[in-house]
Order: C-alpha cells, then sequence, then structure tokens
C-alpha cells in the first residue's frame, strides 16, 4: 500500500509513523481499512456488525505494540467507529490509536470512533490516543471519541489523550468501571485556540476492593476557544481515586471546570485539585532571564504543561 | 563592567502614594571579583538586582554593560548580552524538566558538563535531570537548580539572590565555595552575592551593604566587616534564641 504524503504526514502527527511497523496495525483512511496486519499475538478482525474492529490480544502477550490509526482526507467526509478491545489475562500491550484529519473543502469532516475495552484480570495495556486536524479555515474539523473501559482484577490500564491542535469541536466521552485491585490512570492533555470548543465528560467508577484511579487532565485555551471538563470519581468500595485538572488561559478563552467526587462507601478515599489560570509573569520572567524572547516563553511553558 | 549610575527607582505604595526604594545608588562591578550586598530585610538588596536583569525598571540613572547603556533593554536581551540572575524563589513550572532548564539557560551545554555541576550542587543527575522544576521539588532542591542555572552559563555578570536562602547548613558551604571558585579572579565575569551568611561575607572581594534603598557602607571586608560584624552577630544569637537572653 502506499501513501502519500498527506497520508504519512497526518499518520507522522498522530502515531509517530515513518513507515509500516512491524507488528499488529489496521489503517484505516477515509472509512476504508487500507493496511491490516495480524501478529501472533494480536488478531485484529472485523466486527460482526461490519462497522468497526476486534483487537484481541491473547492471554501472556509480552512487549506487543498493536497501531491502529484512522485518518481522513476527503474533505467534508463523516466516519464512524466501533472497535472493541479484548486484552488477554497477564498481557502486556501498548497500542497506539488516533485520528488525523485534513479537510481541504468548506463543509465538515467527522470521525466519531467508539472504542470499547475489555481488560482481563492482572493484564496491563497502554493506550496512547492523538488527534489532530488540518486543511482549510472553512473545512470543519470534528472528532467525538467516546471510550468505555472495563479494567480487570489486579489490571492496570494507562490512556493517554492528545489533541495536538486544529480540531475544531470535540466531544470526548469516557466512562470506566474499574474492579478490584485494578488501576486506571488517565491523562488528557488538550489545547483549543481560534474558535474551537472542546468537552470531556469523564466518569470513572472504582467498583472492586482496593481500586484505585486518577483522572490528570491539562488543558491550554487560547484566543476565542471554549473548554468543558466534567470529571467524575464514584468510589463504590474501599478504593482511592484522585482528579486533577489544571488549565491554562489566554486571551479572550473560556474554561468550565468541573471536578466530581462521589463516595458511595465509607472506606472509599477520593480527592480532587483544580486549577484555572494564566501563565504567571515569574515564569516568564524567569525563562526571559535566560535569554528566550517572550513569544518563546510562552511556547516553552506551553509545551512543557501539554507533554 | 557593570555600572550603576545615579540609579533611583520609585513604586507606587498600597495607599497609592509613590514610594522610593532605591535611592540614587552608584555602583561599579569589575570581572574576577566577588561582590556582597548585604543589609536589613526590605532594604533594597534584591531590587537592586531586579533593575540590573531589568525585571524592574528604575526612573532615573543609568545603567552599563562593558560601556553600553542596558536602559531601554529588556530583560531578554541583557541576558543575551550576559546578566544572569538566581532568583532568590524562583518560580515552579510543570512539564519541564531539570535537563530542559539548563539547556535553556545554556543552550551549547556539554551533556557531561551539564551533569556534574549538577553534581556539584549536591543533586545526583541520574534522579534529578528528568524530573520536573515543579510542586514535587522542596525549596532546597530548587534552590540549587536555579544556581545551576547560573553557573552553567559564562555570564559577564551573575547575580545569586540569596543563595543560601531554605538551604541546609552542608550545602551552604559547598554553594559558597562553587561561587568562590568559580567567579573570583576569573577574568571573564564577576559575582554579585545578595546574602546575610557570615561565612561568604569576609572572604568577597568587596562588601556593600544597603538599608533604606540607599548604600551606606561599602569597601573591603576588612573596612566593612568590623562595622557590621556585631549587627550580625547579635542577629545570629536573636535567631538561635538569644532572645531571651537579651531580655534578662
Amino acid at each position: 500500500m502506499n501513501f502519500s504524503k498527506l497520508d504519512m504526514n497526518l499518520l507522522n502527527a498522530i502515531a509517530d509513523l515513518q513507515e509500516v511497523p512491524a507488528g499488529a496495525i489496521n489503517v484505516r483512511r477515509d472509512g476504508q481499512a487500507v493496511i491490516r496486519q495480524s501478529s501472533s499475538q494480536v488478531d485484529i478482525r472485523t466486527n460482526p456488525k461490519n462497522n468497526g474492529l476486534v483487537v484481541e490480544v491473547k492471554p501472556g502477550t509480552r512487549d506487543e505494540t498493536v497501531h491502529i490509526p484512522v485518518i481522513l482526507t476527503r474533505a467534508d467526509f463523516q466516519d464512524k467507529v466501533f472497535n472493541t478491545f479484548i486484552i488477554g489475562e497477564d498481557a502486556e500491550v501498548t497500542i497506539i490509536a488516533g485520528c488525523g484529519i485534513h479537510n481541504a473543502g468548506h463543509g465538515e469532516s467527522r470521525h466519531d470512533g467508539i472504542h470499547e475495552f475489555v481488560v482481563a484480570d492482572n493484564a496491563r495495556v497502554k493506550y496512547v490516543e492523538k488527534h489532530y486536524g488540518e486543511g482549510s479555515d472553512q473545512g470543519k474539523k470534528v472528532l467525538n471519541p467516546t471510550t468505555i473501559v472495563r479494567v480487570g482484577k489486579g489490571a492496570s490500564v494507562e490512556m493517554e489523550m492528545f489533541q495536538i491542535r486544529g480540531v475544531d469541536d470535540t466531544v470526548r466521552s469516557t466512562i470506566a468501571h474499574v474492579e478490584a485491585g485494578g488501576n486506571l490512570k488517565l491523562l488528557e492533555r488538550l489545547m483549543t485556540h481560534g474558535k474551537q470548543n472542546a468537552e470531556s465528560l469523564i466518569e470513572i467508577n472504582i467498583e472492586g476492593e482496593n481500586g484505585t484511579a486518577q483522572i490528570l487532565s491539562r488543558s491550554v485555551a487560547r484566543d476565542d476557544s471554549t473548554q468543558l471538563f466534567k470529571a467524575s470519581l464514584v468510589g463504590k468500595n474501599q478504593c482511592y481515586g484522585h482528579v486533577e485538572c489544571d488549565a491554562i488561559i489566554m486571551d479572550s478563552a473560556r474554561i468550565k471546570s468541573v471536578p466530581q467526587l462521589v463516595a458511595e462507601d465509607a472506606r472509599a478515599e477520593l480527592t480532587h485539585e483544580a486549577a484555572i489560570g494564566r501563565i504567571a509573569g515569574e515564569q516568564l520572567t524567569k525563562l526571559m532571564s535566560l535569554g528566550l524572547s517572550e513569544q518563546e516563553a510562552v511556547d516553552t511553558i506551553l509545551e512543557g504543561f501539554l507533554r | 563592567m557593570l555600572r550603576l549610575e545615579n540609579i533611583s527607582m520609585t513604586v507606587n505604595g498600597n495607599n497609592g502614594a509613590a514610594r522610593e526604594i532605591i535611592h540614587d545608588i552608584s555602583l561599579e562591578f569589575q570581572p574576577g571579583r566577588l561582590y556582597a550586598i548585604t543589609g536589613p530585610n526590605g532594604g533594597g538588596k534584591t531590587s537592586i538586582a531586579k533593575v540590573i536583569m531589568g525585571i524592574y525598571r528604575h526612573n532615573s540613572g543609568h545603567i552599563y554593560l562593558n560601556g553600553e547603556a542596558v536602559d531601554e533593554l529588556s530583560v531578554t536581551e541583557r541576558a543575551r548580552r550576559g546578566i544572569a540572575y538566581a532568583f532568590q524563589q524562583p518560580p515552579r513550572f510543570k512539564g519541564l524538566a531539570v535537563e530542559d532548564i539548563l539547556q535553556i539557560a545554556c543552550p551549547d551545554l556539554d551533556p557531561l558538563e551539564l551533569r556534574k555541576t549538577l553534581r556539584d550542587v549536591g543533586l545526583c543527575p541520574e534522579d534529578y535531570l528528568e524530573r520536573d522544576v515543579g510542586p514535587g521539588l522542596s525549596g532546597g532542591e530548587m534552590k540549587r537548580i536555579e544556581i545551576a542555572q547560573v553557573l552553567v552559563r559564562d555570564a559577564v555578570v551573575s547575580i545569586f539572590d540569596e543563595p543560601e536562602a531554605g538551604v541546609d547548613l552542608w550545602t551552604i558551604q559547598r554553594l559558597i565555595g562553587l561561587i568562590v571558585m568559580k567567579y573570583q579572579n576569573n577574568p571573564r565575569g564577576a559575582a554579585i552575592i545578595i546574602t546575610h551568611n557570615e561565612n561568604l561575607l569576609p572572604i568577597c572581594d568587596e562588601i556593600i551593604v544597603v538599608e533604606d534603598g540607599q548604600v551606606t557602607q561599602k569597601g573591603s571586608p576588612q573596612q566593612v566587616w568590623p562595622l557590621i560584624k556585631d549587627e550580625i552577630e547579635c542577629k545570629m544569637k536573636y535567631r538561635c534564641g538569644g532572645e531571651a537572653l537579651y531580655e534578662l
């Protein structure tokens, strides 16, 4: 399969891909799978409804990486996909997902991705998802990811979700259930600019004894963009959970941050921290005193913050 | 090399009335020499440092660096011309690692030299290089990293604002040794240290006492130290719990 320069730019932006990697991979372009390759430990197949994938990682798998990027290159194209990830017991796997949109048209290009993860007991998963948009100023780029996760007993799931830039509208929904001894760590990094809008709605239910969950969100809102962050941690057992949402606000942007803690068991220990603020003047002065210009100092602070 | 000529600075106080915090200060700093600025809290020492760095703007007078007037230059431009400043209370950053900030301070720095500097200030590179210069570090650790940022630069004038503040006694001696070794008799640069440290003051080349925004004493340690020694020792006793003794 030959990829165009445009395809490769998008794949590089969302999945650091410069060539087709070894191992399990499925590249979806404009609603069609253009590359699909399973490995001895990871099976990728079309789901029974023919509207997405089933990615099945065998129990006991080690050091396996799965790539499942999606790119939209046709103008004003709309795509919807349902993917299911079944992670076997005691498996260790990294999943690189992400969606890049190039919309050269004047209408709306949209990708709705519904990802369901069923992580068996004692498995370890790292999931990385990057979203990126480019193209004409008139063409709208919309990404609406829905993530549903069940973390099995003693399993550990780390999800890194980045919105790099160029996405005009996003509603990101995440619902998770954590069983006994399971751990879910959710890292979210979001940048909005122009007139973009981003909503992140997260609900994590810690259901099992000694389950743990962390939500660590950092976002930057610039220009006239708006952001809504709603994160709910529900402790249903003896468990520990923490929500941390930090945001840098600039220009005429607006941010609403609503962390919510719900304890349904007296042994649940839930905490949250939330902060919204401008870049501190002292931080700028410090970096300028090292020789950076004011703009370089701003860029350095934002880049670090969203790392 | 660095000359302050009749510098005054006025700020608006809480009641809106103008208040002069630096009054007609003239000072000269030469390469290879170690200068200590000392004096009571709130006397204007940090304000002088910030005026030199360009963080605060003076209302009258001139600052010359190697003969060039830098009054109108920004903080960035002064830094690029060779003024370095270790903040008294360095700001914290999320997502900016120790290695990042040291590389910003000195982009061409050899990685081995970077690690050596960290070891010099008493921090193990393996433990600190990838850590954020952020809320996870103690005040003392922040201070050492701040000092390292100035040490890695080959600045014309290096200003250390209370390098001893928040640092344990053992590390203070180490930091003093480092600063003395790097700057004393170094033909390329001078160091200005804002300090109350009674071990550092006598070994500097010149002591400048600043009170109420004015220079009240200036000269070699032999000249100035005997005049302020008793006062500093008295403050030390007070700090060490001598208050009751005096009252008795």
